[in-house]
């Protein structure tokens, strides 16, 4: 199959004694498909983004297209992260973010410089370029992250909480557009995220995690429009 | 992600080959020498020192100079963290920086200041204080006064002043609202600086040994005259288990106020300092009086001896830094004293840089070595006096493999890479904790190769905090003087070991000379750490 296939994942955290984050996982995301997974915070979805992208331990077999990669290096397998709080660069600026993932794929400057102008453009930060990270606003350094991650083209884009760290407005109209994004890019992704309203606004696919393993029946929803969230939202707050 | 250690571990190999330096480091020039030291003193015959009345004396010295000194330390600084923290003014930042001052002077240069200022020819030799427990008191203070300012002062401007405002509209008077409310919450902060001032105060074996001259003994400068007029090692070993024991004591008051005030703190933490009004005034110009009189009046007054010739003012003493001194005094030059001051300092902050990177690299990276990072700050506590006999018995003898007796140059180093060593780990781990994992996750799945991710995003990053530290080693290995005096030869001494030495001859050159070289050395070490400091400021708001 092309894409991505996991068989029989799980990672363990050394300590005492050890945590078993992730037991025993097999699931496929397809070429140009967008799965989200859902789950309550510590039920392993995070490590299992990990183990993915190579930077946690783990056991069991990583496929992509076929091939096994869980032997391949971090810096080798081309697959994307994203991080809640964006873990952007401090010591560089937002155009210096964006072309680190170039700059390692040795990707001659002139080209770096017009595929940096893309990507702020795409993320709809054109004239940010020479900011510092520090000048940022939350919204805005996860556009950079994203930019950032989809630079050097990751064969697999792996958002773990891409969101949480924003605020209900700002979230949801994020989520809208990092949909928007992927599609457009036409880039395979895995979603990490506790909000069902979010998973449903951003993803295919949504599949439910809890406690290390898959647990409920993974739900099927198109791209619906995404709902409002009452929690998060002011308006419907009649104490306000 | 939640368990960010998980993150990128390192190979168990490439982390246990980390430790494997630190522990080499510490295990042959440390704990070797310390446990021979104290396995002597604890070995037959120490009982008739033990029970002297001479060592008990000692023992009562060090804790009531240090006992008095930390409450003068206490007296003058926590008025000043009010008038340099809670409050904002003009030019506050420039004060701050003056006062803190003297706790990066070399030991010995405070010590000759204050001898300078008390001798009988001195600015204040007037009040008969040269040799005397109040000048070894006061002396302590100038050294400690920062420190209360600073560990009090941090706390004292995160309090929330709405505490103070609530009790007031409650019924209390500024006074009852300052000591029922305001005072309690700095206890924790007060009680902590004490007990660190009480530590340093209790191994400052410099000040003691130049200012209490034969007179005044603590444990530290009788185990120096044990060893250097009696050759008696024996009783020597048994002093430094008694001065370990009173360091021991001190330090577990320190963890124990540590640990209270870190609950205190646990809470909100407010911004509570406030612009200075005009009645105010008066309150910081009280605070700010004591302090400028302890630290203006000793510097002013070595400078001033430093410059009086026989005949008036000039630059003679100076000059007599580059002749050759009768050979009664010194064999060699100060100029030469200066370079062997250099060399040993280049080799301290070398030795205690490779081994603090790699701890600190494995500290930051996963919580298995904790126990050698707790085995590295030992060496603060075990003073310098003790670092430096260990390592002459045990490492100033011929090596295996008939490779011959270590040079002085080299002993002197590693001893003072013994001392440097926990100063280094100490401002490395948390410049190196602050990377993100995450970030170094980021570079990672970006495409940057275990090599490329040190050179692209962790040097970038960590390179002025290894600057800091590279000078604060430096530094501190220039100016040492207890591990130092045992070590350095007569023929090779070190800058802080010459003065010391010119300082006892008789003679108004002789100490003038003393003088100068004091003023040379603090201007060396403090333009190091000056230009160490500098790097300091560059990434904060960054992170």
């Amino acid at each position: 199959m092309s894409g991505l296939e996991l068989r029989g994942v799980s990672v363990t955290h050394p300590g005492r004694p050890p945590v078993v984050a992730v037991r025993d996982v097999s699931m496929t995301v397809e070429s140009g498909e967008i799965v989200a997974l859902v789950g309550p915070s510590g039920c392993g979805k995070s490590s299992l983004l990990g183990a993915i992208a190579g930077v946690v331990p783990c056991t069991g077999e990583v496929l992509w297209d076929g091939e096994d990669v869980a032997t391949t290096p971090v810096h080798l397998r081309r697959f994307g992260l994203v991080f809640q709080d964006g873990a952007l660069f401090p010591h560089r600026t937002v155009a210096g973010n964006v072309s680190f993932g170039l700059e390692m794929a040795r990707v001659p400057r002139a080209e770096r410089g017009a595929r940096v102008a893309e990507l702020l453009e795409l993320v709809r930060l054109p004239a940010y370029g020479t900011r510092r990270i520090n000048e940022l606003s939350g919204g805005e350094r996860q556009r950079v992250a994203l930019a950032r991650s989809l630079a050097p083209r990751p064969r697999l884009l792996l958002l773990d909480e891409p969101l949480s760290s924003l605020d209900a407005e700002l979230r949801e109209a994020l989520a809208a557009e990092l949909r928007d994004i992927l599609l457009a890019t036409g880039t395979t992704a895995i979603v990490v995220t506790h909000d069902r309203d979010e998973a449903a606004a951003m993803s295919s696919r949504i599949l439910t995690m809890s406690t290390g393993a898959f647990g409920g029946p993974s739900s099927a929803s198109r791209f619906r429009a995404p709902r409002g969230n009452p929690r998060g939202d002011p308006r419907s707050n009649p104490s306000l | 992600m939640n368990l960010p250690t998980a993150i990128l571990p390192a190979p168990r190999t490439a982390r246990w080959a980390l430790l494997a330096v630190p522990l080499a480091f510490l295990a042959v020039v440390f704990v070797w020498p310390t446990a021979t030291l104290l396995g002597r003193g604890l070995s037959g015959s120490g009982e008739a020192v033990l029970w002297s009345a001479r060592t008990w004396r000692a023992v009562g010295t060090t804790v009531g100079l240090a006992s008095a000194g930390t409450v003068l330390a206490v007296a003058l600084g926590v008025p000043l963290a009010w008038a340099l923290f809670r409050v904002t003014w003009r030019g506050q930042a420039a004060v701050r920086a003056v006062v803190s001052i003297p706790f990066v002077l070399p030991t010995v240069v405070v010590a000759v200041a204050f001898s300078a200022l008390l001798r009988p020819s001195g600015l204040l030799g007037a009040l008969g204080a040269d040799h005397s427990l109040a000048a070894i008191v006061v002396a302590l203070a100038f050294f400690n006064v920062s420190v209360v300012m600073r560990v009090v002062g941090g706390t004292w401007a995160g309090l929330d002043a709405r505490s103070a405002i609530a009790a007031r509209t409650l019924g209390a008077s500024p006074r009852r609202a300052f000591l029922r409310v305001t005072l309690p919450s700095l206890t924790p902060a007060i009680a902590a600086a004490a007990s660190l001032v009480f530590l340093f105060c209790a191994s400052s074996f410099a000040i003691v040994l130049v200012l209490g001259g034969t007179r005044v003994n603590s444990v530290e400068t009788e185990l120096w005259i044990q060893v250097n007029q009696f050759l008696d090692l024996k009783a020597a070993s048994t002093l430094a288990l008694l001065q370990i024991a009173v360091v021991a004591l001190a330090l577990g008051a320190a963890e124990w106020a540590r640990s209270r005030r870190d609950r205190v703190a646990s809470g909100v933490v407010a911004d509570g300092a406030r612009p200075a009004s005009r009645g105010d005034a008066l309150g910081i110009a009280a605070a700010l009086a004591g302090p400028a009189l302890l630290i203006g009046l000793p510097v002013a007054g070595l400078v001033e001896r430093s410059l009086r010739t026989g005949d008036g003012w000039g630059f003679d003493h100076y000059a007599a830094l580059l002749r050759q001194p009768p050979r009664s005094v010194l064999p060699v030059p100060l100029w030469q004293a200066a370079v062997n001051s250099l060399q040993a300092a280049t080799i301290a902050a070398a030795i205690a840089m490779a081994a603090g990177l790699a701890l600190s690299y494995a500290l930051a990276r996963s919580r298995r070595g904790r126990w050698v990072g707790a085995l590295a700050m030992l060496p603060l506590g075990v003073s310098s006096v003790i670092v430096g006999l260990g390592v002459l018995l045990t490492l100033a003898r011929p090596l295996p493999g008939g490779l011959g007796v270590p040079s002085p140059v080299i002993l002197i180093g590693v001893a003072q890479a013994v001392i440097a060593f926990p100063l280094v780990v100490r401002s490395l781990v948390p410049a190196l904790t602050s990377i993100q994992p995450e970030i170094r996750a980021s570079a990672a799945v970006l495409g940057a190769s275990p090599w490329r991710l040190w050179r692209s995003v962790e040097w970038p990053l960590v390179r002025r905090p290894v600057g800091l530290a590279l000078g604060l080693a430096f530094a501190v290995s220039l100016g040492e003087f207890g591990a130092t005096s045992f070590l350095a030869r007569p023929d090779h001494p070190t800058l802080p070991t010459a003065i010391f030495r010119y300082l006892g001859r008789p003679g108004l050159d002789n100490v003038g000379t003393a003088f100068a070289a004091s003023v040379f050395l603090a201007a060396m070490t403090g333009a190091i750490m000056m230009m160490a400091e500098r790097l300091r400021t560059g990434r904060e708001g960054e992170i």
